[in-house]
């Protein structure tokens, strides 16, 4: 007969009952203040992709024309450019050390270019080819060293490089589409990442093995963005479908939805906030909403870029955020 | 509910749906419908003439703010813009399509234009597009500085064919000249809106380039297809089964997730500068870098010693810490463990053709032995451990690592947060930052 649940099961623990109702009691979060207090203006094209340096100033970001440019955010000042040999470049990543970038994007290609301060060497000179799909790059990240890179690819795989040898380490397969963006666990002792893809799915794979952990499969449209919550425990997904979820991994199911009637274009890329009370999500009505993470209503709407916000990222310590538009610029928030 | 949510993921897949324009041209049939609550559409006099079919800005954003539960006018007008912008509804005077709260006069585009067609006008069509509209001697159609500039640039490169264009805009002119006066007001204002979407006034969002990760899809979406009652049947089957395969993990409680979730957030509350603000300034706000040069410096704040307390990997991701860490350890002669535990760390950085020397050196100075700095593994873990060190790797260390950090936990770190040094740190800072009172209530608290 059909395999129907148990009737002495807990109705309630099946239900979509969110974080939301446990999170009454919490107190209410003030008024915010978030203004742009940086714009970074120097990018001829749509700025795809950016990453923060460990030192919490400094940011690379890529566009669609192939420039890549490591700027002083603080000061606003441009210390490295480079033009890479393809356009869209989607992809960009600062290693750990804070001494090399690494980007890719329609080239297939993930490269790290070593960053001299010399101002007689050519940054082009010293790039380092990495690693190679079938399809377009859409992320990259090194992991805690500058000697590992994890690539997500259109070729519906993500991989683990080594960078010095160029060699493939691990492959995850197991989407049914393009992969669009990845995020790695934030634990000192941890061998997991989060994957988001095309076909709608998050999957959270055991770097070692190879092998998917969980899969998490309820947005309506592609995945845009994942990004762990602070703890380990969780993490959000920003997708074609105008909403932004929340997954707990130990209860293995979505646990809040972000959403309003009023949104209706796509969340490209989000990021918590340091205590993983808020989440920032930029999307593609040039729009980027503050939510309440546990409450889940929507704190505030930031309004200033003039086209479809594309990538956002809180900086290391969690003093602002970056966001990068197809406007050409960033914009730094606090 | 998850069953329902299925359903519709399934018809996602089969390509019925497509997000965010079946959402826009949802809310645009909404807004056009009289029946329930649309905007009122009329025709306006003016002068001699009479202006079809046209509703004003003020009653889009009223409709948006009312239909959508916008509680922001600010709100409602950006996404009225956005909706101009795609094409979905336009300025009837106007190239550059945005929505403006007053008495403007807009029109719907016609279902025909919508974006959701994929159309991919050529250039030659623009030009046939233009080129009539030169042969249309009405004032209202003249063309604007930019096409006459886009008009003279397709006269350049299209010169060998611009006699088949100048036919085919001929041929144009003499179909619409059949067309009824209002009907043909409507569509030429349509059109006009189309080619606004296609090829926007210099300076304005081209809100038809696309994502190059999307292109790919929107250039074939996938058609509906039939499928069977007993396909459907079967289908609901597996999703019950899958449902109930999802129940019977072991997996925590909703409850107790959440309580986890909001705990996390309300510890680490303080440390966050959205919520709370950084001392002594946010770099980003003050401009001074301060912020950032205390926390180069080797002196911890009281802030960030508490935070140690949090975990160990607070300790363990915090250099400062790390070392305070391991300097208790090795005061007390019991490192070896923390030293095994960042050596396995290390060992995960190293480029792959280093990788079997440090594995070798690592057995060497914490397993081999009569090692130097023998650490206490269980005999299961040495087991395995020997036997994975005969083919080395990354990950060769990764079960005693994992014993080991268990270790450290319960013992060596306890020990930390208890010991003088912790404490002093801890401490010191409150002697400094606090009152006589204050200190004497909180020592014997």
């Amino acid at each position: 007969g059909i395999p129907w649940p148990p009737a002495e099961m807990a109705w309630q623990e099946v239900s979509l009952f969110a974080v939301h109702q446990v999170a009454e009691r919490v107190e209410a979060l003030g008024q915010f203040v978030m203004k742009t207090r940086r714009t970074l203006k120097g990018h001829g094209n749509k700025v795809l992709c950016m990453d923060w340096c460990k030192d919490k100033r400094r940011i690379v970001s890529s566009s669609q024309d192939g420039k890549v440019i490591v700027w002083d955010s603080f000061t606003t000042n441009k210390e490295h450019a480079v033009t890479m040999p393809c356009t869209w470049v989607m992809a960009c990543a600062y290693a750990p050390s804070g001494c090399a970038i690494a980007c890719g994007g329609l080239d297939n290609k993930c490269s790290v270019y070593p960053l001299t301060f010399d101002k007689n060497e050519n940054m082009a000179a010293k790039k380092k080819s990495v690693a190679m799909h079938t399809n377009y790059l859409s992320a990259c990240s090194f992991t805690n060293s500058d000697m590992q890179i994890l690539t997500a690819s259109g070729d519906g795989t993500c991989a683990l490089w080594d960078v010095e040898s160029g060699q493939l380490l691990q492959s995850f397969h197991g989407h049914g589409a393009d992969v669009l963006c990845l995020d790695l666990a934030p634990s000192e002792t941890g061998n997991t990442f989060v994957s988001g893809g095309c076909d709608k799915k998050a999957m959270v794979w055991d770097m070692r093995s190879g092998q998917c952990i969980q899969s998490f499969e309820t947005h309506d449209s592609d995945i845009n963005s994942v990004r762990y919550y602070p703890s380990g425990d969780a993490f959000a997904s920003g997708s074609d479908d105008a909403t932004c979820r929340l997954y707990d991994l130990r209860a293995d199911r979505e646990v809040a939805i972000y959403s309003k009637e009023s949104i209706i274009f796509g969340a490209s890329s989000v990021d918590f906030s340091l205590s993983g009370r808020l989440l920032f999500a930029g999307y593609n009505d040039y729009t980027i909403n503050v939510w309440d993470v546990l409450k889940g209503s929507r704190v505030s709407i930031l309004f200033g870029h003039e086209n479809r916000v594309s990538t956002l990222r809180v900086s290391p310590d969690g003093t602002a955020f970056c966001s990068g538009s197809w406007d050409h610029t960033l914009r730094i928030w606090a | 509910h998850d069953l329902w949510r299925w359903l519709y993921s399934f018809l996602c897949m089969m390509g019925c749906v497509r997000s965010c324009e079946v959402i826009i041209e949802d809310i645009i049939t909404r807004m056009q419908d009289d029946k329930t609550g649309g905007v009122p559409i009329r025709t306006v006099k003016s002068f001699l003439s009479k202006i079809p079919s046209v509703v004003t800005g003020a009653d889009i954003v009223q409709w948006l703010m009312k239909n959508l539960s916008i509680e922001d006018q600010g709100e409602a007008i950006h996404l009225g813009s956005l909706i101009a912008a795609q094409g979905y509804v336009f300025p009837i005077s106007d190239h550059v399509l945005t929505l403006k709260d007053d008495g403007t006069f807009y029109r719907f585009q016609a279902p025909y234009f919508w974006p959701s067609n994929c159309w991919e006008p050529e250039n030659t069509d623009y030009a046939i597009y233009l080129c009539k509209r030169t042969m249309q001697n009405k004032a209202r159609l003249e063309l604007a500085d930019y096409e006459a500039e886009n008009l003279a640039r397709l006269q350049r490169a299209f010169a060998r064919k611009w006699e088949f264009i100048f036919m085919q805009a001929e041929a144009q002119v003499k179909i619409d000249r059949k067309k009824d006066k209002t009907e043909r007001k409507i569509l030429d204002s349509q059109e006009r809106a189309f080619w606004d979407v296609h090829r926007p006034v210099p300076g304005c969002v081209n809100t038809t380039e696309m994502d190059i990760r999307k292109c790919r899809r929107m250039k074939n979406p996938q058609k509906v297809k039939k499928v069977s009652v007993s396909f459907w049947i079967c289908f609901i089957f597996f999703n019950i089964t899958f449902l109930n395969l999802q129940i019977d993990r072991h997996c925590l409680k909703m409850s107790k997730v959440a309580e986890s979730l909001i705990a996390y957030t309300e510890q680490y509350v303080e440390y966050d500068p959205f919520i709370t603000p950084a001392e002594p300034s946010n770099p980003w706000i003050s401009d001074d870098a301060a912020l950032w040069d205390i926390e180069m410096s080797k002196e911890p704040s009281q802030q960030r010693v508490k935070r140690w307390g949090f975990s160990m990997d607070e300790v363990l991701k915090d250099p400062v810490g790390r070392d305070q860490f391991l300097r208790f350890l090795e005061s007390e002669f019991s490192s070896e463990n923390l030293r095994f535990w960042l050596a396995v760390q290390d060992l995960k950085k190293q480029p792959l053709q280093d990788v079997t020397t440090r594995v070798e050196e690592i057995w060497q100075e914490f397993l081999a032995p009569g090692a130097q700095s023998a650490i206490n593994l269980d005999s299961h873990s040495y087991e395995k451990t020997s036997q994975n060190v005969k083919d080395p790797g990354r990950y060769t260390y990764e079960d005693a690592q994992e014993h080991i950090y268990k270790l450290m936990k319960s013992d060596s770190y306890a020990r930390f947060l208890r010991s003088n040094a912790y404490q002093d740190l801890l401490l010191a800072k409150k002697k400094v930052s606090v009152g006589k009172d204050m200190l004497a209530s909180i020592c014997t608290s």
